[in-house]
């Protein structure tokens, strides 16, 4: 096997071994509820029939193990349990909702790293200008501010007090997926690339500049390399493993951030499907979505390293 | 050897020109207060508390009276017109503010010191002790805070110690990892070796030679993570999970007040542009921080400033064995 | 003249143009106005080699990289002309700089590993070199090849597909070199190329720099603060101090009879293989940029100073061929006035006191060191020589405690010692003491020089506050500082100041056995010298056991009187220093020996002084 197929091979069961730390981390943690997880849901006023079917509902009548056993059985046969809030299969829930995230963080990660990675090169090769410093000032107090509050100003600036060119709540008809609305993704995608763009031309800033002071930059220079060509074929691929690596863990942040922005425009996405189900503690529909969150994480993080690694030879470094 | 003569070579130069050792902590945090980002950060940060913790003996109204209409426009009565209930906004926004802060100041404090005891221990001790802290620490890092929250608040309810102590445990992983990388490097040097040769106890060790070295990085992460903190906390609240209604709180007026934006947007863009401005104040004041710090030693590095920013600790570094060559290249 | 060749430094000649001129070259700080380059003026004509020489501050790095039209950051040159065959290279614009640098006039770096692009492979980064001068050459593939072959690379396919990281340091900085003469420029500049390779590698490098120049007609400047390796290499030498060149002239000269006390002081600090010596270094350390005393820089620390010398900066005289910044120069030519090397005394040795026995030691799976002996008695100094990788530092490890990994025995005055640290007993921990390589890194930054010594004292003796004070007090001024140093953090000391508070941190405990691993690698040479002649005197007034480690054979000489050779982990020689240096048996020693750059007086061979007295 060759070195890279082997470091695949390793992360993925690493990957896989975390899914599983995870999930025996979630179920537990859902059954640590304090007294019995029934009458947590259906409150203490609850008749004992009622706890009693519910139990049935939940498997608390028999031994963790076997719990837990069934629950992971049934993720992977694709039975994700039903929904204690709405009484109907999990999957059929959380899918639509699923895809509307997706869509709304790949829109936004994607957008957001173009314009993050060009402005920073863009940026790096004029370090100290006004220009940096007006960009670099506006990048630092923007990462500062909470996800709602970009939201929220984007409402009042675009929506609701300002201008009203656009819709200030982005609700679906149930069901319905986010592109066939496409109004309705523009806010919550703007609010959300103006939400990363900073930390990830913050990183490519950074890593522009480090590589441009570097000693073979300064080879190059001495070489006579033309500036261009500098910034392109010499700086930039050196540049690119840090850059990469805030990327992923942008897109770790918009999982995050997700939730207060999807909240904040009424956008039915899996955000929103976890606040519900807090608020309902829907607990089947926590797991799941919790245990995806953390897949994402995994996948996010295996893909990142192992495009640094395809990037960088010298990282593949022989003892 | 050319390694070792290169970097001495360059502190010898770095060392030309520094005018004298850094010191405290305090130290450190007067100098990032003297620069023109830290003293702009101060002041923000600086008016911000100050309205919170002085804002809930200056209110004229209670915070929990209903003294006005329905998102009424600004009166004499209420300066910044009525909530979504009628009360009177100037009111719950000086109100709202300290139990904010002191829920973020505590979590902070919860999550650096666990995180620096964590990170510490690891890198010093090594062995399984390193394996377990750091595999635990990337399975917390599995989550974005404001889930972790979530998960732990949807279990218990939304007490307002278990909401601290969850976002001060999400910090932990993060601080850890920067406590860990900082440690290891420490560890490697040879002070630190020296100790050892003598037979000096690990826990004294620890504590008496790496920890003072890890005032710079520490500070840092405090002003960061607070940031962090004010941001989770004020997000949980937006969504419902803070303190329960009617207490006055930053977060959850701008999301009860939002329906009536048109109406009176006073309601949430106050306590917006309070968040805003003292989340800013204490970016800025831990970025001041940082370059001040990263600065005294040598040349600063940008990549660890904007990695620390999102919590980045460096690039994986992977070893595949492939053999050398005759000359003893690499292959 | 080789084929290919332009015949550009012929045409040079003919028209009166020299290949390189510097003429009151300033460089100063963008910010403080300090001064860092001051009024440097010299000539390089084509097929000779000038070797600019100095320390850590000497501007010597910074004058080369003007040459180019460069600078570091935070630096500019507000002064002076460079002119390369005629054209002015500081006053062209940024694209005609641009076609200069690569083209008429290149740099090699001194460590290649770091100036080759991380992510580039080999052969397009030679290839670029061409690449960005259109119209050098016909066959930019043909000269790739040709000018990897003439460094010493077979420039095969395969070769040219790999990274940098997958050379050798010797093979890297044969390929800054290839990029460095890919064009057949008028000029080369080096910066300390050789600097981190192992002596035998450092000899073939050479030797083909000194080939290619003479077959090119290339005028070069070769950086260096090594005076041997300058001494077989350059035709001129000019001695850099505080950016002023203090002395200037002929190789041969100038080693025979120096004039400038610095230049005598430099070469009275480097250590020969040849004889035992006392090293006699320079006090104290060279001034900072832009802290210079207002009149000769070498002033503070020079024996031969007049209350005149503080005035103002001397004026260059022209003297016995050489140009000479110093008002007593005339003074200096006079051979009498001279000090002379004075023979170092060995004494007597005493009963043994460390043996190590068979050791086999293990770095993770591989082995590094296999059946090593070595033993030391009292009073008497081991050195341990070897190239990088032959495992020095790993047994000094060992013998320490600090790697466990290892079987044999080690025995301390006929007692065996644990592998590992921990399990030692207190008293054995006390009496073997070990001094790092990097000064720098060696003193706990966040406590003072009083701290550091007093912790290992009150750990092992515990001893009332005055008498701690006392002997805290002692042991600093035992190491020639003062104790106004006890107050100061590490980073208000130089080098050789820290090394010197981590000799004292070693003896304040009262060790038997001192283990002191590559102590003046990081140094500057005439530090070195400071340093290991107060390690000489403090071994013998303490009666202590020393083992010391080196890369450098000649240092040998000065310290030790027995020493073994190591070569990847195995023992290859072992006895006197002076019958392993005069007489070497194995073929390792010999080519070790013979690789050594020599400083003219050895080979010239002076008159013998006191001689050997081993």
């Amino acid at each position: 096997m060759s070195p890279l197929a082997r470091l695949l091979t390793g992360r993925l069961v690493l990957g896989v071994i975390t899914l599983a730390v995870v999930s025996v981390l979630i179920f537990l943690a859902t059954e640590v509820l304090p007294g019995n997880a029934a009458y947590a849901v259906l409150g203490h006023n609850a008749s004992p029939a009622e706890v009693h079917s519910l139990e049935i509902q939940l498997h608390l009548n028999r031994g963790i193990l076997a719990q837990y056993g069934s629950w992971v059985s049934g993720l992977l046969s694709g039975n994700l349990g039903t929904s204690i809030a709405n009484s109907s299969p999990v999957w059929g829930l959380v899918a639509p909702r699923l895809v509307n995230s997706a869509v709304l963080a790949i829109t936004a990660g994607v957008i957001g790293s173009v314009i993050a990675v060009l402005l920073g090169v863009l940026v790096a090769a004029r370090k100290d200008s006004r220009l940096d410093d007006a960009v670099s000032s506006l990048a630092l107090a923007i990462t500062a501010l909470p996800e709602f509050v970009v939201a929220i100003a984007l409402v009042i600036l675009l929506s609701t007090v300002v201008w009203h060119i656009l819709p200030g709540v982005s609700v679906l008809p149930p069901g319905t997926y986010a592109w066939s609305e496409p109004r309705l993704l523009v806010l919550p995608v703007a609010a959300l690339v103006i939400i990363i763009v900073p930390y990830i031309f913050r990183m490519t800033r950074a890593a522009m500049i480090e590589a441009l002071d570097s000693d073979f930059c300064e080879m190059a220079r001495l070489k006579g390399v033309p500036p261009r060509r500098l910034l392109l074929v010499h700086a930039l691929p050196n540049a690119l493993p840090p850059i990469i690596q805030v990327i992923a863990l942008t897109f770790l942040y918009l999982a995050g951030g997700i939730v207060i922005v999807e909240n904040a425009f009424a956008y039915p996405g899996i955000g929103q499907g976890l606040v519900n189900a807090v608020s309902a503690r829907d607990i089947p529909v926590i797991q799941f979505i919790v245990l995806a969150l953390a897949a994402f994480y995994v996948v996010v993080n295996i893909v990142a390293d192992v495009t640094v690694l395809l990037l960088s030879p010298h990282r593949r470094v022989a003892r | 050897m050319t390694a070792v003569r290169s970097t001495a070579r360059r502190a010898a130069g770095a060392a030309a020109w520094r005018r004298g050792p850094r010191r405290s902590s305090l130290d450190l945090l007067s100098r990032a207060a003297r620069t023109p980002r830290g003293m702009f950060g101060l002041i923000l940060a600086g008016l911000v508390v100050a309205v919170a913790v002085i804002g809930p003996f200056a209110a004229p109204h209670s915070a929990t009276a209903f003294t006005t209409l329905d998102y009424a426009k600004p009166s004499a009565e209420a300066l910044l017109g009525g909530d979504t209930l009628g009360r009177d906004v100037l009111s719950r926004v000086l109100d709202g503010g300290w139990v904010l802060l002191l829920m973020a100041v505590a979590a902070t404090a919860i999550g650096v010191a666990l995180g620096t005891i964590a990170g510490i221990t690891a890198a010093y001790l090594r062995g399984p002790a390193e394996t377990a802290i750091m595999r635990s620490v990337d399975v917390i890092l599995s989550f974005p805070q404001l889930v972790f929250a979530l998960l732990l608040v949807s279990l218990v309810g939304p007490r307002l110690w278990l909401i601290v102590l969850a976002v001060g445990f999400s910090h932990a992983p993060q601080v850890a990892r920067v406590i860990h990388a900082a440690s290891v490097s420490i560890s490697e040097r040879p002070y630190i070796k020296a100790k050892e040769l003598n037979g000096v106890r690990p826990l004294r060790i620890m504590l008496g030679e790496i920890l003072p070295n890890l005032v710079t990085p520490i500070v840092v992460e405090v002003g960061l993570r607070l940031t962090f903190s004010i941001v989770v906390m004020a997000g949980l609240s937006f969504l419902g999970f803070g303190q329960p209604p009617p207490a006055p709180n930053w977060g959850y007026m701008i999301s009860e007040n939002r329906v009536g934006l048109a109406l009176n947007p006073w309601g949430v863009v106050v306590p917006a542009v309070l968040i805003a401005l003292l989340t800013v104040g204490t970016n800025t004041f831990g970025d001041a921080a940082a370059r001040v710090s990263i600065g005294a030693a040598g040349r600063p590095s940008e990549v660890a400033l904007a990695g620390a920013a999102i919590g980045a600790v460096g690039v994986p570094e992977e070893t595949i064995d492939a053999g050398t060559d005759e000359e003893g290249g690499a292959l | 003249m080789a084929a290919g060749h332009s015949g550009r430094p012929a045409a040079d000649s003919a028209a009166g143009h020299l290949s390189l001129e510097v003429s009151d070259l300033v460089v100063t700080s963008s910010d403080r106005h300090a001064v860092v380059v001051d009024d440097v003026s010299f000539a390089v004509s084509a097929g000779q080699v000038l070797g600019l020489v100095g320390e850590s501050g000497s501007g010597k790095t910074t004058i080369a990289l003007a040459l180019l039209g460069h600078t570091r950051r935070g630096l500019r040159i507000t002064g002076g002309r460079v002119r390369l065959g005629g054209r002015d290279v500081l006053g062209s614009s940024p694209a005609d700089l641009r076609r200069l640098r690569g083209r008429e006039i290149s740099y090699v770096p001194q460590d290649p590993a770091s100036a080759l692009n991380p992510v580039l492979r080999v052969g397009t980064q030679v290839a670029e070199a061409l690449r960005v001068h259109p119209g050098t050459t016909d066959d930019p593939q043909a000269r790739v090849h040709e000018v990897l072959r003439e460094v010493g690379i077979a420039a095969d396919r395969e070769m040219l597909r790999r990274y940098p990281h997958q050379l050798s340091g010797g093979q890297q900085q044969r390929v800054a070199l290839a990029m460095a003469f890919a064009c057949r420029p008028r000029v080369i500049v080096m910066d300390e190329p050789t600097t981190g390779l192992d002596v035998t590698v450092q000899r073939h490098v050479l030797d083909t720099v000194r080939g290619l120049c003479a077959a090119y007609g290339v005028a070069a400047v070769y950086v260096s603060h090594d005076l041997a390796v300058v001494s077989g290499l350059a035709t001129n030498v000019a001695v850099a101090y505080a950016g002023r060149i203090v002395e200037l002239g002929g190789t041969e000269r100038m080693f025979h009879a120096p004039i400038h006390p610095y230049t005598r002081g430099l070469i009275g600090s480097i250590p020969s293989a040849h004889r035992s010596e006392v090293l006699r270094g320079i006090g104290g350390q060279p001034p900072r940029p832009g802290r210079r005393p207002a009149g000769c820089a070498f002033e503070p620390r020079c024996e031969s100073r007049t209350d005149a010398c503080a005035i103002r900066p001397p004026d260059p005289v022209e003297l016995d061929g050489r140009t000479v910044r110093c008002i007593r120069a005339a003074e200096f030519l006079d051979p009498s006035l001279r000090p002379h090397p004075q023979a170092a005394p060995a004494p007597p040795v005493g009963e043994s006191r460390l043996a190590v026995r068979d050791l086999c030691a293990f770095y993770g799976e591989r082995q590094v060191l296999s059946g090593v002996d070595l033993e030391v008695r009292q009073k008497q100094c081991v050195a341990v020589v070897g190239e990088s990788g032959a495992g020095k530092t790993t047994l000094a490890q060992c013998i320490a405690g600090l790697n466990r990994n290892w079987s044999g025995e080690i025995s301390l005055d006929g007692r065996p010692l644990d592998p590992d640290v921990k399990a030692r007993d207190r008293e054995v921990l006390r009496r073997v003491q070990y001094i790092f390589q990097n000064p720098y890194l060696s003193l706990n930054p966040r406590k003072t020089i009083d701290q550091i010594i007093r912790e290992p004292l009150q750990h092992f003796f515990r001893l009332p506050r005055a008498d701690a004070d006392a002997e805290v007090l002692r042991v600093i001024e035992d190491v020639s500082l003062s104790a106004s140093y006890l107050d100061r953090y590490p980073d208000q000391l130089s080098g050789g100041e820290r090394q010197r508070v981590a000799i004292a941190r070693a003896l304040v405990v009262k060790p038997e056995v001192l283990v002191c691993d590559e102590v003046t690698s990081a140094l500057d040479v005439s530090v070195q010298a400071v340093i290991v002649e107060l390690l000489r005197r403090l071994q013998t007034e303490h009666e202590l056991s020393m083992i010391f480690i080196t890369h450098n054979l000649a240092l040998v000489r000065s310290i030790a009187q027995a020493c073994i050779v190591l070569s990847e982990g195995r023992v290859v020689e072992a006895g006197a220093v002076a019958d392993i240096l005069e007489r070497p048996s194995h073929p390792y020693t010999v080519r070790l020996i013979a690789d050594m750059p020599l400083m003219p007086a050895e080979s010239a061979g002076l008159p013998e002084q006191a001689g050997d007295l081993e």
